[in-house]
């Protein structure tokens, strides 16, 4: 048979994964598809690809497509979000010198307590500039919702752009004091010596939902049975990721020259969530840093395209009805029904739920009749309800 | 005669900063300032407050431009996104060439065209030129490969260096695989067995 060829661009990071494993291990062929994964330096160029045509699908921070229908990027046509690629994923480092100013108030790096961090940091330091990887990133919101939590006021924090290749290298010539980058970036600032990590993302918000499959809205619609043939590929790809005895093969995997070029010792750590968070060596363990597919998270809830657009509208000074219910039009659940059903993926009886409110795993009506869904507590307890969302 | 443009090129290979900076040239008399340091880069460009910015599109450093872009209000010269003008075939060269190009809101599309016509070209040719280098590696890098895996087979089969190379060839034409790709698992295979 012969294989129908699809552009999809993605950017080296640890969770471009499920494209990755979908192309290598045959899940792709498998729908028919032969994808040439397109390597890409940023994610200005990963949008601007995808608005040109010059990709057909991308790899892209889950807010970007919202950022668009909020009118916050450049004039170019509609981006739909079909799926969710992962959740987690992210960690944030501190430079060293913070580091040592966190131990000398008592402070014990375990990686986990996200109350414990915040209140540390905040005796350690006044001000604070953090980098992330771009303005409108999940990373971003994880930053502001911690650091507000834990008491700083909006104006002694800034939040700046610096691309995860250079942040180790930022943090090292004190640019910025802390980072929030997905991995194998994280643990590059340690390796180098340039950091200490601090938490995982997943300690701030424990489903924080981080990278998405996007294509044009036109693509999308036109191309339909193409995009479920996707869908289904990628949707394999990140179930066989989070099968426990695959994380290795696929630390092996990224590691390649053509992917991320880095030591598979390097790449296994945030697939393995077995952390070195220091320059000095000291272990820690963050089970489930980083989630392809269980608890239904490939989901593309439209809550989280609401509670983002929220966010971003309060930032951004727009009117938050308006955003939020552009923004939930972007998260295409309708395509995720009609495309994943046929693969047995078990679908949620609602499309909006309630963010925020599991502290423990919890069943919930689907098709099949109950599906389990992960915890997806924030750290400070932060609750939200899309009650006023546009049905 | 018509006000003088400052353009800034980010580029941190120099040789490549100064072919585009003749390109430029050619395109009129314009100030060009090259920035080579990705630290700091959004400060380095607000205090040149350039008209247009040009990087390439896969630079990393491009999504701090974006942010500037986002940051900047209107008194501050702010630097818009270019894939915003209505000109199809110069956003489709653009991305074709690698190259990406914030200008200042409001700049009229005549001053910027002939600009981002020259850079296109420049780019045009940097990405011929990257496709010919990697194409003459990996060349090279197959010739090595099937150098070894020919010697290993004369030393282990006791033949002289023709009838290595005709077995390596006739075993990839029976398995329908490249001459290289047999070598280099050869060559690996020789690796463990020693």
């Amino acid at each position: 048979m012969k294989l129908h060829p699809l552009r999809l661009g993605y950017v080296p990071l640890t969770d471009a994964a499920p494209l990755i494993v979908a192309q290598e291990l045959g899940f792709a062929a498998e729908e028919g598809l032969d994808l040439d994964l397109v390597r890409l330096g940023s994610w200005a160029q990963s949008r601007d690809y995808l608005a040109a045509g010059a990709v057909d699908a991308a790899h892209m921070l889950l807010p970007m497509p919202i950022a668009q229908r909020l009118g916050l990027g450049p004039a170019m046509p509609d981006l739909d979000l079909v799926m969710i690629l992962s959740q987690g994923g992210q960690a944030i480092a501190v430079s060293v010198a913070l580091a040592e100013a966190m131990r000398a108030g008592g402070h014990g790096f375990d990686f986990s307590d996200a109350r414990a961090a915040g209140a540390s940091l905040r005796m350690a330091a006044r001000r604070l500039r953090v980098g992330v990887p771009f303005a409108f990133s999940t990373h971003a919101e994880l930053v502001w919702h911690w650091l507000l939590a834990s008491g700083f006021a909006v104006d002694e924090v800034e939040v700046r752009t610096v691309p995860p290749p250079r942040m180790a290298e930022a943090l090292a010539a004190g640019e910025v004091d802390a980072a929030c980058v997905g991995e194998p970036w994280a643990s590059v600032a340690v390796e180098t010596g340039a950091g200490v990590l601090l938490l995982p993302g997943r300690a701030i918000w424990a489903s924080a939902p981080e990278k998405g499959l996007v294509l044009r809205h036109d693509f999308a619609e036109a191309q339909a049975e193409v995009t479920g043939r996707l869908m289904r590929a990628v949707w394999r790809a990140g179930r066989w990721l989070d099968e426990p005895g695959n994380r290795g093969t696929a630390a092996e995997l990224l590691a390649r020259p053509a992917c991320l070029d880095l030591t598979s010792e390097l790449t296994e750590r945030g697939l393995s969530g077995r952390f070195v968070i220091s320059p000095a060596g000291e272990l820690r363990e963050a089970p489930g840093f980083i989630r392809f597919h269980a608890g239904a998270a490939t989901f593309p809830w439209r809550s989280i395209a609401a509670l983002f657009a929220g966010r971003m509208a309060r930032r951004f000074g727009l009117d938050l009805d308006s955003a939020m219910r552009r923004a939930t039009a972007c998260f295409r659940t309708d395509l995720y029904r009609l495309h994943l059903r046929a693969a047995g993926a078990d679908l949620p009886g609602a499309s909006a739920k309630i963010e925020g409110a599991m502290q423990h795993a919890h069943a919930v009506a689907s098709e099949s009749g109950r599906m389990i869904l992960h915890p997806d507590a924030f750290f400070d307890g932060h609750i939200f309800d899309p009650a006023s969302l546009p049905r | 005669m018509t006000e003088r443009l400052t353009i800034v090129v980010v580029e941190e290979d120099a040789e490549r900063a100064l072919r585009i900076v003749d390109g430029l040239r050619e395109a009129g008399g314009h100030e060009i300032l090259v920035i080579s340091e990705p630290a700091g880069l959004a400060r380095r460009i607000a205090e040149r407050s350039p008209d247009i910015v040009l990087i390439d599109a896969g630079n990393p450093s491009r999504d701090v431009l974006e942010e500037l872009a986002l940051a900047s209000g209107p008194m501050e010269r702010p630097v818009a996104m270019f894939v915003d003008r209505s000109d199809e075939a110069l956003t489709r060269a653009a991305i074709e060439a690698g190259v990406s190009a914030y200008v200042v809101d409001g700049l009229r599309a005549d001053r910027i065209k002939p600009i981002l016509d020259a850079a296109v070209a420049r780019f045009h040719l940097f990405q011929r030129m990257r496709a010919e280098l990697a194409a003459t590696r990996a060349a090279l890098e197959e010739r090595k490969v099937i150098d070894r895996a020919k010697a290993i087979l004369m030393k282990a089969r006791g033949i002289g260096e023709e009838e290595a190379y005709a077995l390596l060839r006739k075993t990839a034409m029976d398995q329908g695989r490249r001459m290289a790709d047999i070598a280099q698992q050869l060559v690996m295979a020789a690796g463990l067995l020693t």
